[in-house]
């Protein structure tokens, strides 16, 4: 008896809805084993992790606040990975966009500058993200540069450039010299939802940025493009789409979406700028992007579920000592097993009884 | 027919009394999932015999070779050698034991030399020099001339097709499989390879020759197995069959005769090409040089010659894939064309079939009405203010799949899932829905069954009936006999001059598809270059 791997006539619509619930309850068995290993229990320790967050309200409302950044930036990491160009470097666009949005609120900050602050720190995180993504964007086009090391070293600079700044320039005079920026101007905070909760605006954004993403891959000839330049390069010319733009296009668009995640996370619930803003938001959003299978509506759904995983390790680590890069473990696994899965989509296990006992039964 | 399988028995003409064959398959099977390739095939092979397995695309040719040379197991049913069982692990192992195979698609090193690309095919038991001497002498031995230090990428197909001939000959096989190998040559070159297959015959040796062209087999072969769907419909002396009966066989029905439309005219020029040189696009690929022809409404032109001359950089400078830096050199419907993109281009009236279905023509993993996108997006009203309109696209695949008789499983599939026919359907039908001024289509029945194939040339000549300029590029002969009113020939990138198809008999194509010119002066200045 042999284990083969056969390819499926077409791709399978089941397992493709299927896959990434096989990969979540691999990943959960296993991680109930590496429970077991650290000598706790596992039964107890995945209720902290994925049934105690849900328990309470102020969980929940931490969990759509996790999630906002993360698909907000795997939205915009989808386009990219549809269209085949391999953006990793999201989280060094989210840092360079929250740097600055944070430029205006540090700027203003004590002066009568009215609403426009809020909207103005949006735009220029944007066009910051977006700027930023196209350095390895254009190094790809031009100098046929691998944009999956120039956007992950990039991720470095913008790490350490925010660094200076809080540490110098922008530092607040009265932080007891602590690496941050003054609290922002409540006309450059992001408004809340519910007064004295955790949701805010950017919620809102990201549901319309879904919606958005959902009609332009959907319906849009535009969507179709970036499509069908990641799925047959070669059909994609002969159709007349040009690669070259696209990668710029969607490594700008997915820049842009990261810096502006960036400012809201900035402006929102922390509410100024230091170093360790991000808990890795832009790469967990690679595997909120996978696991959602770049399509904007499982992105959403995998945004939430990965914020569960944050909000779930920060109760286990309180609640029974389990080391909190214990998540980050988790996740590690969770992509593995989603990449995994994903070949059932196109392939299909089958039992093989070797062919010479068949040949001599019937010959 | 399973009764008349056992008619013709080639012991039965006294060569073989008493011997068992050199090869026998009995009732070999195989299976992929629950597809059966190949359905209980007998097959036997006598030495001095060449014995032609015949059969349309997908027939099960290519799994009954792959079996025989051990490059799949059979799913069941046993390969006999000389009258004992045998399981062959792998190639080498048929290798060792005497049989040989030369594939259609070569495996050859384009940057070593012809002895290099010899040698790594071999156990390498030999020194390099004695394995270069005894190539020479194989080569000079059986009229297949090469030089050894030559490097591949300089050697034409058929010099490519010479390595792989003598490479299987070193190994001295008495069982040599030859998977449709005048597929690529000039029918000089046919002829040639014809005159060592005989000699190799007359050694002793069996060859297996795998072919579509029925009068080549009438010709050449002493036997003759026919494959259809995967079951084996008929073993017969092929000398005694018509290329009609031959054909029915293999594809089971009567194959409906091409008509082309009485009264055809020609109008205005529709595609004119003024003095296109393209330089190479990457290493070892062909440069056009001055290619000049012009095109009318009503008229097909066919664009013959052996694959790799120029066809593919031509067509993608036609379609715009690759653009020319002179606006001149490319004119549509009057228009300069040549520094336009391939979308500017068809909104002139342009339409385009390359000759990869998958991955070129199509993208594999996209439904038929998003592959109707991929080239409607730009004129057919399939996009308003950016904004798909699936209903529009839907309905060119149902039209295509009536007008084209595309046979699918369900109403959109993925193109993948469609047979190598039935996707050429619908590609030529997505084109021709779009009522374009310019057809140009590259091998547009490749790999082709046979009824679809009437049904793709029948629409090429009702397309030009109706004023379209058609442009043909195909390496079968008989298809541009078939449908084309002129036919000129690529060379080393270089287009000769259009002949008439009525003049342009096969001699005289091969002559230009070798590289030599018609006109005796300027004969031995082709050959000196």
């Amino acid at each position: 008896m042999q284990l083969v791997l056969e390819k499926r006539a077409e791709r399978s619509n089941t397992i493709a809805l299927v896959s990434p619930l096989i990969a979540i309850g691999l990943t959960i068995v296993t991680m109930a084993i590496l429970f077991a290993i650290l000598g706790k229990n596992p039964l107890l320790a995945l209720h902290a992790y994925f049934i105690a967050p849900l328990t309470d309200g102020y969980s929940l409302q931490e969990i759509a606040v996790k999630a906002t950044p993360l698909v907000m930036i795997a939205i915009g990491l989808s386009l990219c990975y549809l269209a085949n160009a391999w953006n990793i470097g999201a989280e060094g666009q989210f840092l360079i966009g929250a740097v600055a949005g944070s430029w205006i609120a540090v700027k203003t900050q004590g002066t009568d500058a009215g609403v426009w602050v809020l909207p103005a720190m949006f735009v220029l995180a944007a066009a910051a993200g977006a700027l930023y993504a196209l350095i390895p964007a254009i190094c790809k086009v031009k100098f046929g540069a691998s944009e999956i090391l120039t956007s992950l070293m990039l991720v470095y600079v913008a790490d350490l450039f925010l660094d200076y700044l809080v540490r110098g320039p922008w530092r607040d005079p009265q932080g007891f010299n602590f690496p941050t920026t003054a609290e922002f101007d409540p006309v450059a905070t992001v408004p809340l939802l519910i007064e004295g909760g955790r949701l805010h605006l950017g919620s809102i954004i990201v549901l319309l940025v879904v919606a958005a993403a959902a009609i332009l891959l959907g319906r849009t000839i535009k969507g179709f493009e970036i499509r069908v330049v990641g799925a047959a390069p070669r059909a994609a010319r002969f159709g007349g789409f040009n690669s070259d733009q696209l990668i710029i296009l969607t490594f700008a668009v997915s820049g842009a979406l990261a810096g502006l995640a960036g400012i809201i996370e900035v402006a929102g619930p922390v509410g100024h700028l230091q170093p360790g803003i991000s808990p890795g938001y832009g790469f967990t959003a690679i595997i909120v992007a996978f696991l959602g299978r770049l399509n904007p509506l499982g992105i959403l759904i995998a945004g939430l579920f990965l914020a569960l995983t944050f909000i779930g390790g920060e109760q286990a680590q309180i609640a029974m000592k389990i080391p909190l890069d214990v998540t980050k473990v988790f996740q590690g696994i969770l992509l593995f097993y989603v990449l995994a899965c994903d070949s059932l989509i196109l392939y299909r296990f089958k039992l093989v009884v070797p062919n010479r006992q068949v040949a001599r039964g019937t010959g | 027919m399973q009764a008349h399988q056992r008619m013709f028995d080639p012991t039965s003409n006294g060569l073989h009394s008493g011997e068992p064959p050199l090869l026998q398959t009995l009732g070999l099977t195989k299976c992929y999932g629950d597809f059966l390739a190949n359905d209980s095939i007998d097959i036997d092979i006598w030495p001095k015999e060449i014995h032609a397995l015949l059969g349309e695309n997908g027939a099960g040719k290519s799994t009954l070779v792959k079996a025989i040379y051990g490059l799949i197991q059979p799913s069941a049913g046993e390969i006999r050698w000389q009258g004992k069982p045998i399981v062959l692990s792998g190639p080498s192992e048929a290798r060792s034991r005497g049989i040989g195979m030369v594939f259609q698609h070569f495996s050859l090193f384009d940057n070593l030399t012809v002895a290099e690309n010899v040698a790594l095919g071999l156990d390498g038991r030999e020194s390099f020099k004695d394995m270069s001497a005894r190539l020479e002498q194989v080569s000079k031995t059986y009229g297949l001339p090469l030089d050894p230090k030559r490097e591949v990428w300089q050697l034409s197909v058929g010099e490519r097709q010479r390595i792989e001939i003598v490479r299987a000959l070193m190994q001295d096989p008495k069982f040599l499989i030859l998977d449709e190998p005048t597929a690529v040559l000039t029918p000089q070159e046919a002829d040639q390879l014809f005159t060592v297959l005989e000699r190799l015959k007359a050694e002793g040796r069996a060859i297996l020759y795998i072919s579509h062209k029925l009068e080549e087999v009438k010709r050449l072969c002493d036997t003759a197995t026919i494959l259809r769907g995967g079951k084996q419909v008929e073993t017969c002396n092929p000398r005694l069959e018509t290329a009609a009966s031959l054909a029915r066989m293999m594809v089971g029905s009567e194959i409906k005769q091409v008509k082309a439309p009485a009264g055809r005219k020609t109008t205005v020029p529709r595609l004119v090409v003024n003095d296109l040189s393209l330089a190479r696009g990457e290493a070892h690929r062909v440069r056009l040089e001055h290619i000049s022809f012009e095109l009318k409404g009503g008229e097909i032109l066919g664009i013959a010659g052996v694959a790799g001359n120029g066809q593919d950089e031509l067509f993608a400078a036609l379609s715009g894939e690759r653009l020319s830096k002179d606006p001149g050199t490319v004119v549509i419907e009057g228009i300069a064309a040549g520094h336009l993109s391939i979308t500017r281009r068809r909104k002139l009236g342009a339409a385009f079939v390359p000759e990869e279905r998958l991955g070129h023509g199509t993208a594999p993993r996209m439904k038929l009405s998003e592959n109707a996108l991929l080239t409607g997006h730009a004129a057919s009203g399939m996009v308003h203010h950016g904004f798909i309109d699936t209903a529009a696209t839907l309905k060119t695949v149902d039209r295509a799949t009536e007008t084209f008789d595309v046979r699918k499983a369900k109403r959109d599939p993925e193109a993948a899932s469609l047979s190598g026919g039935n996707l050429q359907k619908f590609i030529v039908g997505r084109e021709i829905l779009r009522n374009p001024a310019v057809l140009v289509v590259s091998q547009p029945t490749w790999g082709v069954d046979a009824g679809a194939a009437a049904v793709i040339r029948q629409a090429l000549l009702d397309l030009a009936t109706a004023g379209a300029a058609v442009l043909v590029t195909s390496q079968d002969l008989d298809e541009l006999a078939e449908i084309a009113d002129r036919i000129a020939v690529m060379f080393h990138g270089r287009l000769s001059a259009p002949l008439a198809t009525s003049e342009a008999t096969r001699e005289k194509l091969g002559l230009l598809m070798g590289g030599s010119s018609l006109e005796p002066k300027e004969a031995a200045h082709a050959v000196g270059a």
